[in-house]
């Protein structure tokens, strides 16, 4: 997707991403020759059929491994460029998460989890920050809970609440309402777009939900390892 | 600094994982077994370091078995030396009807010239330093002496012939045996009663011994200038020799018990390993999800090392706590057997233990960490996706280096420490390859059993290097207690049983020529069989094959010292019946001609001597050349008086005897020895049964004492066992869920994994009960030349102790296993 406007900085893109991992039947590929842009502020869903690779491109994209072939530009870094340590600065930096199973630390309570990445890249007062941000997704009364004591739907507020806190360029969430009920989805949802909005945040979010996929500006189709097609949504 | 804020919030939930209880509780025991250890061995070797300075009461010592000639005295007092006298020998003391015997120590006014003599008021009072010694007309006597004929200060004791007043208990004396109280108690008097109590006369077995003290460079003179006058059977000790030999004698006492310790402390590296295994495994997923919010790898490890060295630190806190409490049980077991107080414990056996944990942690929990610190990020995505596995080199290497530096210090020598860590290895892959093999049988009964018993053997077999790991460190825990209780019970019970049922039980000692008949006369009174009195002639070997015995080379040190030492002698005309010829001839009855020799087998093997070789010896003066006619066996359990050199009759005739004898004496014929020991007071009557009874206890004492530091072991062994149920406890919950869900009851599960247990602890006591009873095979043939029976008991004790301790510590450690509701742990997976 050459033509960005001159106005709109690309903060996120796959120039010719191959994954391949070697099998008892020999080499496979996962992802052959991804690419695309991604400006700053755009939500993109990444949609696609179990298999299809959404989950090794979201991992590649957010640094968490690297392409076999091809790179990836994050925030105008070349991630292929910096070795673990360096990726791990720079999401630190620049990248959230949202996991579909939470991924909360069971021996921190909700407040501690959402301190957690600002104190890893070493902000100034995590503590009242990570405070106002519960207050935002409506946890305020129980911050100084664990997560063992938390609901589902409560975990994935304090995910959120960690994803945002430290402001990011990039929200990557993989099926953020794959472990929840469909009305609890729904909030979560709606939370999260929210967030996105008001923070004028990049999303990159992978989903099996069409109806979750229609509400982001951009769908990414993936079918077996090939993006197959890129559409603006209804926004 | 993150990383230690973020360690610290997140310590306090940790602890309550299993994992993090199980690594913490290996610490602590590894801790507990060697402060308590260190804590007992500091304090003895405080008090032998501060005994070791006063050890002989002097500077010089002088000792003869012949009385001290005055003008060494004198010599010394012109050297302007201090000089003090003591006389030491045994003698049995009466109050009323009970008797010891003691070792009596007399001494003269100025004694000790180094150190000081504490006494008490009153049994197990407060003690205090005294001045000066007991007044003509009293003594102080040993509180274990005391005990024995119930008196008490102020009670009259029959030393002799004289009566004495005790006015205090004796406590401490410098020049008292190191470390372990001997045999017979002290007891302390004036010199100046000596000629009153008739206690010595010629031939008397008295330890003379001139003390002097005095200027460093002048008693160096002093005793140079004596030495080229010293008679052979004058010693002379100064403090250094001394004080070495008290500080060997704690040092291997010391080396011994650490080693002890050490065991332990290998069984909990075990159990360190692998619930440090399983520490790492279970924060793979929060590594994996910090890395993918951008922590490094270097917080990653710092967060992961300072938690294990908070953990550290609660574990040696916990240990030292545990090894204080259990050091002051194991010096209580051992009180009557250590002699005088032992000073308070010093910080140091903290430091050592703490050094230990940090090496135990070093060795065998970070290879586990290492492995943490490169989980890839990706596993937020994929649970699969897993850290390389440490290399082996790097694991074996560091364990083994922890290994040895643990070891190190217990054995304080290189070579020793490659011979220990060699045999270790062996053994340690020999007991694994045994328990593999145990483990292995196990398998074969499973077709032939129930549901229950089927899926618990499957388990054993399934978890097989780690049910081998279980088996083993059990397994060598219970085999030493078992050893122990044997050695206390069995092998004293198998001597007793070796020994005739009318063997004697009394020696007399230091009977005079002129007494032979009013002895005989006191037992005929009583209707006793009057003993048969053997002649003892004191001398001292001076040459063999006209080589001296000084520069002869011996095949054995003990050869030497045999050679070296005081020789008692005797003669006879027949063969003792406790006696049998293994080489050349007997002389005739009536045999008038050249001094012969017939030696003990044993005596001659370590002195190196043959039919037919020569011998000098000095008998008061005189010098006499044997040569040697035969070779004896000696069946020294008769308790016969027995020699290791026989003359023939006539040899030795005017030179200075004593007799000896022994005899059986039923419970209610001994009132006769007061009459005798009254009416002939140099008399020393040496009660064998009240010896042996002493014996006993303190093999009874040391070996409880052992015991108890091997409790740690079986207690690693426990930790082990259950650091082995915790790497299993996700799946054993998830196993018990899907049996449950497949319609078990509840009761078969439990049924299942007690079965489990059972089977480990079956196959721990098989391997213990079998290595016990080798073991003791090995001290009772071997060591002792006992006849060994083995012991069917050994082997239900074995494995029932076994199997209860494994099921007991299974069921605690699986409970949360076996209890979890089925819907829960589906729902989780």
């Amino acid at each position: 997707m050459g033509n960005q406007s001159t106005d709109r900085v690309a903060v996120l893109a796959a120039h010719d991403i191959s994954k391949e991992v070697s099998s008892p039947e020999g080499s496979l590929t996962i992802l052959a020759d991804v690419s695309f842009s991604i400006t700053a502020g755009e939500s993109v869903a990444v949609v696609g059929p179990s298999g299809a690779g959404k989950s090794t491109l979201l991992a590649l994209l957010a640094g968490l491994d690297v392409p076999t072939r091809g790179h990836v530009e994050l925030n105008g870094a070349n991630l292929s460029e910096l070795d673990e340590d360096g990726r791990a600065h720079l999401r630190a930096e620049s990248v959230g998460f949202v996991f579909q199973s939470f991924h909360l630390v069971p021996s921190l309570n909700a407040l501690e989890n959402v301190m957690l990445p600002l104190e890893l890249a070493g902000g100034g007062d995590a503590r009242s920050a990570s405070l106002d941000i519960i207050d935002k997704v409506g946890l305020s009364d129980r911050w100084r809970h664990y997560p063992a004591q938390l609901s589902g739907g409560e975990k994935q507020r304090v995910a959120i609440a960690r994803a945002f806190a430290t402001e990011p360029a990039v929200l990557f969430a993989d099926e953020p309402t794959g472990n929840l009920d469909s009305r609890t989805g729904s909030n979560i949802m709606e939370l999260m777009f929210e967030l996105n909005y008001s923070s004028s945040t990049t999303l990159v979010l992978v989903t099996h939900d069409h109806s979750l996929a229609e509400r982001c500006e951009r769908v990414l189709s993936l079918d077996i390892g090939r993006l197959v097609s890129d559409s603006k949504g209804p926004a | 600094m993150k990383a230690i804020a973020f360690a610290l919030r997140s310590f306090g939930r940790e602890l309550r994982s299993g994992e993090v209880l199980v690594l913490l509780a290996a610490i602590a025991l590894a801790v507990a077994a060697l402060t308590a250890v260190g804590f007992l061995t500091d304090r003895i070797g405080k008090a032998v370091a501060r005994q070791a300075n006063e050890v002989l009461a002097a500077d010089l010592r002088l000792r003869s078995p012949e009385p001290i000639p005055d003008d060494w005295r004198e010599k010394a007092a012109e050297f302007g030396l201090q000089v003090a006298e003591t006389n030491t020998f045994p003698s049995v003391v009466f109050a009323g009807d009970l008797s010891a015997l003691a070792t009596i120590k007399a001494v003269s006014e100025t004694y000790p010239l180094r150190g000081n003599v504490r006494v008490s008021d009153t049994l197990f009072g407060e003690q205090r330093v005294v001045d000066g010694i007991p007044r003509r007309g009293e003594i102080w006597a040993d509180g274990a002496l005391l005990a024995r004929v119930d008196a008490d200060v102020g009670d009259k004791l029959t030393v002799g012939e004289s009566n004495l007043l005790v006015t205090a208990v004796l406590t401490y004396r410098p020049d008292q045996s190191m470390g372990f109280a001997s045999l017979a108690p002290s007891l302390l008097m004036n010199i100046d009663d000596i000629p009153a109590s008739g206690l010595i006369s010629e031939g008397s077995r008295v330890g003379y011994g001139l003390l002097v003290a005095g200027d460093d460079t002048v008693v160096d003179a002093f005793n140079e200038a004596i030495q080229e006058n010293l008679t052979a059977s004058v010693r002379t000790s100064n403090r250094e020799e001394s004080s070495d030999r008290a500080n060997n004698a704690a040092d291997r006492a010391q080396r011994f018990l650490s080693l002890t310790a050490v065991i332990s402390l290998l069984l909990s590296a075990v159990a360190v390993a692998m619930s440090a295994r399983r520490f790492a495994h279970r924060r793979m997923d929060t590594v994996a999800l910090m890395k993918s919010l951008g922590a490094t790898q270097r917080f990653v490890i710092s967060v992961a090392v300072v938690q294990l060295m908070l953990l550290g630190l609660a574990g040696v806190i916990a240990g030292s706590g545990i090894g204080y409490a259990a050091q002051k049980i194991l010096s209580w077991i051992l009180a009557d057997l250590i002699a005088g107080d032992l000073p308070g414990v010093g910080p140091m056996p903290v430091f050592l233990a703490s050094g230990s944990a940090l090496v135990l942690l070093i060795g065998f929990a970070l290879p586990s960490l290492i492995q943490l610190r490169n989980t890839p990020p990706l596993r937020v995505l994929r649970h699969d996706a897993m850290p390389p596995a440490p290399s082996r080199v790097l694991v074996a290497g560091l364990s083994l280096a922890a290994v040895a530096a643990l070891l190190y210090r217990a054995v304080g020598d290189a070579k020793m420490l490659v011979i220990l860590l060699g045999g270790i290895v062996i053994i340690a892959a020999a007991l694994y390859f045994v328990g593999r093999i145990l483990v292995a049988s196990m398998g074969h009964f499973r077709s032939g059993v129930g549901v229950a018993w089927r899926y618990g053997l499957a388990n054993v077999a399934r978890r097989g290097r780690d049910s081998a790991v279980q088996v083993v460190a059990f397994g060598l825990g219970l085999t030493v207690l078992l050893l122990l209780t044997i050695v206390r019970t069995d092998l004293l019970q198998g001597w007793r049983q070796t020994l005739a049922a009318d063997a004697p039980n009394h020696f007399m000692i230091n009977i005079q020529p002129h007494e032979l008949d009013s002895v005989a006369n006191i037992y005929a009174a009583e209707g006793i069989d009057v003993p048969e009195f053997v002649p003892l002639i004191r001398a001292r070997m001076s040459t063999i094959n006209d080589v001296s015995v000084k520069e002869r080379e011996y095949p054995t040190p003990d050869g030497q010292w045999m050679a070296n030492r005081e020789a008692n002698l005797s003669f006879a005309a027949t063969l003792s019946s406790s006696n049998e010829l293994i080489e050349g001839e007997w002389w005739p009855q009536d045999y008038a001609g050249p001094p012969l020799v017939s030696v003990e087998e044993g005596a001659a093997v370590e002195t190196g001597l043959a039919l037919g070789d020569r011998m000098r010896f000095m008998v008061a003066g005189q010098e006499i050349e044997v040569t040697i006619a035969s070779i004896r066996k000696v069946n020294w359990d008769s308790f016969k008086p027995n020699f290791f050199m026989v003359f023939s009759p006539g040899a030795l005739d005017g030179m200075p005897t004593t007799y000896i004898a022994s005899l059986r004496l039923e419970k209610e014929q001994q009132p006769v020895l007061v009459k005798l020991v009254r009416a002939h007071p140099s008399i020393s009557v040496i009660d064998l049964d009240s010896i042996l009874q002493q014996v006993r206890g303190i093999i009874e004492k040391a070996s409880v004492a052992v015991q108890a530091v091997f409790v740690f072991t079986l207690a690693a062994g426990i930790a082990v066992l259950f650091a082995a149920v915790q790497s299993t406890i996700d799946e054993r919950r998830f196993e018990s869920a899907m049996l449950r869900a497949l319609g078990a009851r509840k009761r078969t599960v439990f049924a299942g994994v007690m079965a489990e247990f059972a089977a480990l602890g079956i196959a721990a006591g098989v391997l213990a009960s079998a290595g016990a009873s080798i073991l003791a095979w090995i001290v009772a043939v071997r060591l002792f030349d006992l006849p060994y029976e083995f012991n069917p008991l050994l082997w239900m004790v074995g494995l029932v102790a076994g199997v209860t301790v494994v099921c007991a510590s299974g069921l605690v450690a699986a409970r949360g296993a076996i209890n979890a509701p089925p819907v829960e742990v589906l729902r989780a997976a």
